[in-house]
């Protein structure tokens, strides 16, 4: 099952399209993290997955084609949008009160347990709530409605390190727990290391790598030799990004297979998802899309 | 250090039931409440090694050492997840390398529980052999030699030793580098 599923999706804002011709396939059971530079579609996306904007062309359905913003389709995702939107003169009790009756099903047990367990007082205003508490807070009101997709846009851009961590403790703990599939939006790439199993790059609104992190690694590694063979090199091989010092080369090349050979006087070395990403990003012409799991896959991936 | 862990073959009965202290002894401590296994992980974001191998070098590294013996109880994966804040299909894919090596393997419904030990030799034999390697390693901080000149000269001299016997050394301590032995 595809959690989200989008074929030409696109989104114009006036004259300008926010996201175009993006074709994708999420699949369930995994941290998806959604990756690009200010401005790539991020948070578009994310608004027509959830059914908070209507897409100018193309479609989008989740948990298994249902449209997107429909009635099915809300009952299964919860979403946080950024800055952890509550309503900010309501105490963290009164936010409980009010989530608990707009939603047909809430787990009022696992979100005061929950809260009592971070410390969130009950009583004190929304605003007045540290910044990891009130991510907490909305982060806790999301997964009490047990959703099977949890979408995050950038929820730690305003979090401190150890705010971080434990609300990324408390998704991977939902995770592990009642196998919420997650997708969600973040600049901090280092971080998403830890916790993302797949990996959407957004460029210029439309989708430039997008795969398991494990095979994305794998495809590719970086060649380290003489810059004057650089050039040569590059010839035959898919070189994705390459830094060149007056002598040495650095090249981050896409392979086939594991068992490419390694040009002679060259040095292979793996990855790291940082440094992939970070590649891909400086070079928005390249791009590595899977050819299978694409929309429409017909794998029944039983991931769960 | 000391390493005086009792023989735990009781703990395959489930370590959640297991009598407050089963674990105990040494200078482990009392584990955290609602930690059932002997051993936390932790990550190390510089080292450059994927999570899933560091936590299955850390399960190694236990067992050689004789913090982990057959029947324990690894961390829940649940526990890992929510203390280190990472996905658990890494924390499944180090125990599923863990079942491959046949080391530990998982019981549904109650957690992944080690099945094999790493350390060669028995307990009072490990004392003894530590003891012979302080006495070395006096010998060698007499001559002048530091931390760093001591891990060289083991290192190499292990290594010769190994290319001598005709590199049958062993192989799971491949993964663990050649520095763990002196830790």
């Amino acid at each position: 099952m595809n959690v989200i599923e989008a074929s030409g999706l696109g989104k114009r804002y006036g004259s300008t399209w926010a996201l175009r011709e993006c074709t994708l396939a999420i699949p369930a059971g995994h941290v998806a993290a959604l990756v690009g530079p200010n401005g790539a579609g991020k948070t578009t996306l994310l608004n027509l997955a959830v059914g908070l904007a209507a897409p100018t062309a193309g479609s989008v359905t989740v948990l298994g084609g249902r449209p997107a913003g429909s009635p099915a389709a809300l009952d299964g995702i919860a979403f946080v949008a950024q800055d952890a939107p509550l309503y900010k003169n309501l105490s963290a009790a009164d936010m409980l009160h009010l989530t608990r009756n707009l939603n047909r099903r809430f787990d009022q047990r696992y979100a005061q347990a929950r809260l009592g367990e971070l410390g969130v007082p009950l009583k004190q205003k929304a605003g007045q709530l540290s910044g990891g508490q009130q991510a907490q807070l909305a982060l806790t009101l999301a997964l009490a409605r047990r959703p099977r997709l949890l979408v995050l846009d950038e929820p730690m851009a305003m979090l401190d390190p150890l705010a971080r961590h434990d609300f990324m403790a408390t998704v991977m703990a939902a995770v592990a727990g009642d196998g919420v599939s997650v997708v969600l939006s973040s600049h901090v790439l280092a971080e998403l290391e830890r916790v993302a199993d797949y990996l959407i790059l957004l460029s210029r609104g439309s989708v430039q790598v997008a795969g398991e992190v494990d095979d994305l690694l794998a495809c590719h590694r970086v060649l380290t030799g003489p810059a004057a063979e650089a050039a040569r090199c590059a010839e035959r091989l898919c070189v994705v990004h390459a830094r060149r010092g007056g002598a040495q080369a650095h090249l981050l090349v896409r392979t086939n297979g594991t068992t490419d050979p390694v040009p002679s006087r060259w040095e292979a070395h793996p990855v790291s998802l940082e440094e992939l990403t970070l590649a891909y990003l400086r070079e928005p012409g390249a791009a590595a899309l899977p050819g299978p799991a694409r929309a429409g896959d017909a794998k029944p991936a039983e991931v769960n | 250090m000391t390493i005086d862990k009792p023989v735990n073959g009781a703990a395959s009965g489930g370590a959640g039931a297991s009598p407050p202290g089963a674990h105990g002894g040494g200078d482990r401590g009392t584990p955290p409440p609602g930690s059932a296994s002997p051993i936390e992980f932790r990550l190390d974001h510089a080292s450059g090694v994927p999570t899933y191998l560091q936590l299955v070098q850390q399960v190694e590294h236990a067992l050689r050492l004789g913090y982990l013996t057959p029947g324990d109880q690894l961390p829940k994966v649940r526990d890992v997840v929510a203390s280190l804040a990472i996905n658990p299909n890494t924390v499944l894919k180090a125990y599923r390398e863990l079942d491959t090596k046949g080391l530990a393997a998982g019981r549904p419904g109650q957690g992944t529980f080690v099945r094999a030990t790493l350390s060669q030799v028995a307990l009072p034999e490990l004392a003894g052999l530590r003891r012979s390697l302080l006495g070395w390693l006096a010998d060698a901080d007499a001559a002048g030699l530091d931390g760093d000149g001591i891990v060289a000269v083991f290192a190499s001299v292990l290594r010769e030793f190994r290319d001598r016997r005709g590199g049958s050394g062993d192989r799971r301590g491949a993964a663990g580098g050649e520095t763990k032995g002196v830790a």
